[in-house]
C-alpha cells in the first residue's frame, strides 16, 4: 500500500484521470481548447483540494484495476439477469440468508469497494461491516474485519465466500498492493 | 436501422426497470425487496441511456457520449443507496422473512 505518489504535482494520478475524463464527457468534445482546459483543471484542482482530504491508498496496478473493471461489468449484466429470474419465480423457491464474510482487507477505501461490488453482483447486498467503527477505542486496529451479506438465493455459503473473496478480494488486494 | 436499435435497447430497459419494481412489491420481507432496486434497474437504466446515446449521436451531428457519465454516477450511487437502506433496516431490527437463515451473524449494537 501506497499512500503518496512519486509525482508532487499529481497527488492522485487516477482522480486527475477521472476528472479529465469527466470534464471531457460533459462538454461533449475533443477539441483542443478542451483537451488543454480539462488537463489544467485536472492537475490544479487535486493540487488545491488535497489539505482537505484524508489520504487513502493509491492504484498501484493501473493495468490490472481496468481488468477489474471490466469483470465487474460483466458480472453486472450476469447479475441483473439472476435476479431477474429470481424475482419472476415464485417467492417460496428463494432461500434468504445472511453471510458474514472475512475479510483480508484493512484500509476503508478498498473495503468500500467490495461492498459496492458484492452489492452490484449476482443475487447479494452488502449489509454492514464488522466490527464498527463506534466500537472500537480510539486508535485501535481490529485483527479482523467482517462484511455482512445479504444473499436473495443462498446455495452453498462456503462456495460463496470462497467466490467472493477470490473473484473480486483478491484483484483489489493486488491493484492496492495492501 | 438505428430506430430499430433504439427501440429494442428502450424495450429490454424499460423491463428490466418493470421487473426491479415488481420484486419492490413482490418480494415478503424488505431484506429481500432491496435486491430489486439496487440489481434490475441499473441494467434497465444503462439500456435506456445507451438508446439515448444512439439517439443523439444519429439525430444531431456528432458522437454524444454524456450519457456515459449518468450510467457511471447511478453504478456509484446505487449500491450506496442500498448499503444505507440496509444498515438502516438492520438497526431498527426490521423483521426478516421467516427462512431466512444466519440471522445470528448480525453483531448486536
Amino acid at each position: 500500500m501506497r499512500v503518496e505518489s512519486r509525482f508532487r504535482w499529481l497527488p492522485t494520478p487516477f482522480r486527475s484521470f477521472l476528472l479529465f475524463a469527466v470534464w471531457l464527457l460533459l462538454n461533449n468534445s475533443v477539441s483542443a481548447g478542451h483537451l488543454i482546459l480539462g488537463a489544467v483543471l485536472a492537475v490544479v484542482i487535486p493540487l488545491i483540494t488535497l489539505p482537505f482530504r484524508t489520504p487513502q491508498p493509491l492504484i498501484l496496478r493501473p493495468g490490472l484495476a481496468f481488468r477489474h473493471l471490466g469483470l465487474v461489468l460483466f458480472d453486472i449484466i450476469t447479475a441483473n439477469l439472476q435476479v431477474a429470474i429470481l424475482i419472476l419465480g415464485p417467492n417460496k423457491k428463494l432461500n434468504p440468508a445472511f453471510v458474514k464474510v472475512p475479510l483480508d482487507l484493512k484500509e476503508a477505501m478498498p473495503i468500500t469497494i467490495l461492498a459496492s461490488t458484492v452489492s452490484l453482483t449476482p443475487g447479494t447486498v452488502s449489509a454492514e461491516v464488522f466490527p464498527w467503527a463506534e466500537s472500537l477505542a480510539p486508535g485501535e486496529e481490529p485483527e479482523q474485519y467482517y462484511l455482512l451479506i445479504h444473499v436473495l438465493n443462498l446455495k452453498d455459503e462456503a462456495e460463496l465466500i470462497e467466490t467472493i473473496k477470490s473473484r473480486y478480494e483478491a484483484p483489489l488486494k493486488e491493484i492496492f498492493q495492501c | 436501422m438505428s430506430e430499430i436499435i433504439i427501440s429494442i435497447l428502450l424495450l429490454v430497459g424499460g423491463s428490466f426497470v418493470l421487473i426491479g419494481s415488481i420484486g419492490l412489491v413482490k418480494m415478503p420481507d424488505f431484506f429481500m425487496r432491496l435486491h430489486g432496486p439496487t440489481k434490475a434497474t441499473t441494467l434497465g437504466m444503462a439500456c435506456l441511456l445507451t438508446a439515448a446515446m444512439v439517439f443523439f449521436s444519429v439525430r444531431v451531428d456528432g458522437i454524444s457520449a454524456k450519457e456515459v457519465l449518468i450510467s457511471i454516477f447511478l453504478i456509484l450511487t446505487a449500491p450506496i443507496s442500498g448499503y444505507m437502506l440496509i444498515k438502516s433496516a438492520i438497526h431498527h431490527k426490521l423483521p426478516a422473512s421467516e427462512k431466512t437463515k444466519g440471522k445470528n451473524n448480525i453483531e448486536p449494537d
